[in-house]
């Protein structure tokens, strides 16, 4: 590998698009308060449906996904469907209702819905809870990959990424947001297929992947996965097509990341942006087309990687193998001890040693490593007795695909860049919504109700600023929980969010103390049980002593049953909300508004009856305050 | 709108008949949702991948291929559905 035409590559293939992103950023940068929350509910559906995918498709999805289901097999699935199927939901329960409901945040609903402050603050402690343990991994993202490419520390590729993400989240708000993510797409969704469609044209003739996974080898008989399934069976692995996982467990991780992806702030306030209902919804259908593209193509890239790995490196020399495999072992993706020295990598099912590879270093200089016989890099791990040689990280599959491949230098610059554009795009949203849910739902709503536009514009560009620093900081110094919290970021969204949100709309009877009861014992259970396996637990397999067999990861699906229930029992024996509540509901429930009522904007019902029962219908009218900047409260 | 102005009871009615559609188109585009996410390609996968089609098991191919696309068909359907539904009400923006 021609390493400095490869980083030349790469690094004009970045400051392309570095400077593409900061370009739209200062061509949109926001004006006003409704600029910067929901980029002035002007964005049109299409634009919003590939922002809301750039937004949604994080470095997890473009590194990490197709590495996960090539070493998880059908099991995989939990993931993809799960990480889609939220969008149904989205599209019929919540988008085009919280569109109609017209303001700016989750918080802002929950709070206007259940006439509760209280419930507005814990609404906006979930959403910030949720936003920062998710942006935290973001940033180590970007970070991983700078260092990666150009060899420098991953703290200074973190400061690189917080330099970007502050221009144009501080400077252009939801607006340029939009409008980077929109590029941002672009360039990950090319970087994601251009290697994909390559190696599915190698492997099976068939330049279309999501059908080249179900094609015969090129070259022989057998088809891709039944080949698969060969190879594993000789080396000892399940099935490739068969699923290792308890039915129960996937069953609640599918449910539970679905109705997660549906309650997840940074998500719904993407429907916030565009002008009408019907623009909401026909939105959701885009954005879960373009997510699709790649959570179709991500299966069979997994499948390719894992057919591709075990051709290159069972039972073959080490000192015989591709270059790639010692530039990667280089920087710890993967790593081979040789336990019965042969020279030759034996790759079976379990793990070679334990934990992550450490190497062995010259005591005088801790930058030289220690070679075997072969040349391999030695490992201060104790090997474990099974007769598994090799570790592979699953982020390789995806990285080191076109080396794999034997593509071409630009393909792998590319790939480079779009990881870094679903890091940063995803980072945005979510800085975001932490900003706005201190400016607008704690500032505005709670502390300083007389805060004047411009004041509240400042404080939302502080709060984004501010955000951009912790997230940085969380980046280079990821505590080590973070990997353990993600779990906790849908498990929060779909015990708390989602059910308050659907019986917001769907149930006029749903009252302040039901769904506040229903969202604490929700997330208590979730919260408590998550800590309890992930941080506390010792006994010998937790998995054993999981309720029913469901792993944390799952268990935010039961969280949202039992909040339901409670909500719903909770009400039936306290008084109903008031009569404005109930009218705002039925608003909400139509695209138009009633005439003389325009949009529901009040903050404390008592205060503002905004639909009267009997206002007279709109005739085809758009809501007057529809395109207006945001109108001060009360 | 037609003349002459429609009353309070009118608008309550024709409010309540979007509704009511509304919950029906979600109820049956959610099921078919509920059939190829969380029963076919959970509960029942094992029996679907006894047959094979395009070399795909059946099973396998719902949960990592056939039930994604069956998402996106279905927002589709149900903006189309719920467009008619608002241009029939009067309810169009």
């Amino acid at each position: 590998m021609d390493l400095s035409s490869l980083q030349l590559w790469t690094f004009a293939v970045i400051a392309i698009t570095f400077a593409i992103y900061i370009g739209i950023a200062i061509w949109s940068r926001a004006s006003s308060t409704g600029e910067f929350y929901v980029a002035g509910k002007g964005v049109s559906p299409l634009a919003n449906g590939l922002a809301t995918a750039a937004d949604w498709m994080s470095a997890a999805s473009f590194i990490s996904m197709a590495g996960l289901i090539s070493f998880m097999g059908r099991d995989g699935a939990v993931y993809l469907m799960g990480w889609t199927g939220g969008y149904v939901l989205l599209a019929m329960l919540l988008a085009p209702y919280l569109r109609k409901f017209g303001k700016f945040t989750v918080p802002d609903f929950i709070g206007d819905r259940y006439y509760s402050n209280r419930a507005r603050v814990v609404a906006l402690l979930c959403a910030v809870f949720v936003s920062f343990t998710y942006v935290a991994g973001q940033m180590r993202g970007v970070g991983v990959v700078f260092g990666r490419v150009f060899e420098v520390p991953v703290e200074l590729g973190v400061v690189i990424g917080m330099l970007i993400v502050f221009v144009y989240a501080v400077l252009g708000g939801m607006k340029g947001i939009t409008y980077t993510q929109v590029a941002q797409y672009c360039v990950l969704i090319f970087a994601f297929m251009v290697p994909a469609i390559f190696i599915s044209i190698l492997l099976t003739g068939n330049p279309i992947p999501q059908l080249g996974l179900g094609s015969t080898l090129k070259g022989e008989e057998i088809s891709l996965l039944a080949k698969l399934d060969g190879l594993h069976a000789e080396l000892g692995f399940e099935p490739y097509t068969a699923g290792k996982k308890a039915t129960i467990d996937v069953f609640c991780i599918t449910a539970a990341l679905m109705v997660g992806t549906a309650g997840l702030p940074h998500v719904i306030i993407r429907f916030f942006t565009v002008p009408r209902v019907k623009d909401a919804r026909i939105s959701a259908g885009y954005a879960l087309f373009f997510i699709a593209i790649l959570y179709t193509t991500a299966p069979a890239v997994g499948a390719f990687a894992r057919t591709n790995l075990i051709r290159t490196v069972s039972n073959e020399r080490y000192a015989e193998l591709p270059p790639w495999f010692k530039s990667w072992e280089d920087t710890n993706l993967i790593a081979w001890v040789d336990k019965n020295g042969d020279g030759r990598v034996q790759y079976t099912a379990g793990a070679a040693f334990a934990g992550k590879p450490v190497y062995r270093t010259r005591p005088d200089d801790p930058d030289a490593f220690l070679r075997g016989a072969e040349g391999q890099i030695l490992l201060e791990n104790e090997p474990t007795p099974g007769t598994n040689e090799l570790y592979v990280d699953r982020d390789i599959m995806v990285l080191a695909n076109p080396e794999i491949a034997g593509l071409p230098n630009w393909v792998i610059a590319l790939v480079a860049a779009g990881g870094l554009a679903a890091a940063l795009s995803t980072a945005a949203g979510l800085l975001l919504v932490i900003s706005t849910s201190i400016s607008h739902d704690l500032l505005k709503k709670v502390v300083a109700p007389d805060l004047s536009e411009r004041r509240e514009l400042f404080f939302a560009r502080l709060a984004a600023a501010g955000a951009v620093v912790v997230a940085g900081l969380l980046g280079i110094y990821p505590p080590g929980f973070v990997a353990q919290v993600v779990a906790f970021a849908f498990g929060l969204a779909a015990s708390s969010f989602f059910p308050a949100i659907v019986l917001g709309i769907f149930s006029k009877r749903m009252n302040r103390e039901g769904a506040v009861a229903g969202m604490v014992v929700g997330i208590a259970f979730t919260a408590a049980y998550i800590v309890y396996f992930k941080f506390l637990y010792s006994g010998p397999s937790a998995a054993d002593a999981w309720l029913l067999g469901i792993s944390p990861e799952g268990i935010g699906f039961v969280g949202m049953l039992l909040n339901f229930a409670v909500a719903l029992t909770v009400s039936r024996f306290t008084p109903p909300p008031p009569a404005e509540v109930q009218a705002l509901v039925e608003e909400i429930r139509v695209p138009v508004a009633s005439k003389g009522a325009g949009e529901p904007r009040s903050q404390w019902p008592a205060a503002e009856v905004d639909a009267p029962p009997d206002a007279p219908p709109a005739d085809g009218a758009p809501p007057s305050a529809d395109d207006a900047p945001p109108a001060p409260p009360r | 709108m037609s003349e002459p102005e429609p009353t309070p009871d009118d608008v309550d009615a024709v409010r309540r008949a979007y509704w009511r559609t509304n919950l029906r188109y979600v109820g049956v585009l959610l099921s078919i949702w509920f059939a190829v996410s969380l029963l076919g390609s959970v509960l029942l996968v094992d029996v679907l991948d006894r047959v094979e089609v395009a070399g795909f098991k059946l099973g396998f191919w719902l949960a990592q291929q056939g039930s994604i696309y069956t998402f996106v068909v279905l927002i589709f359907v149900y903006a189309f559905l719920m467009n008619r539904l608002d241009k029939k009400h009067g309810l169009e923006e």
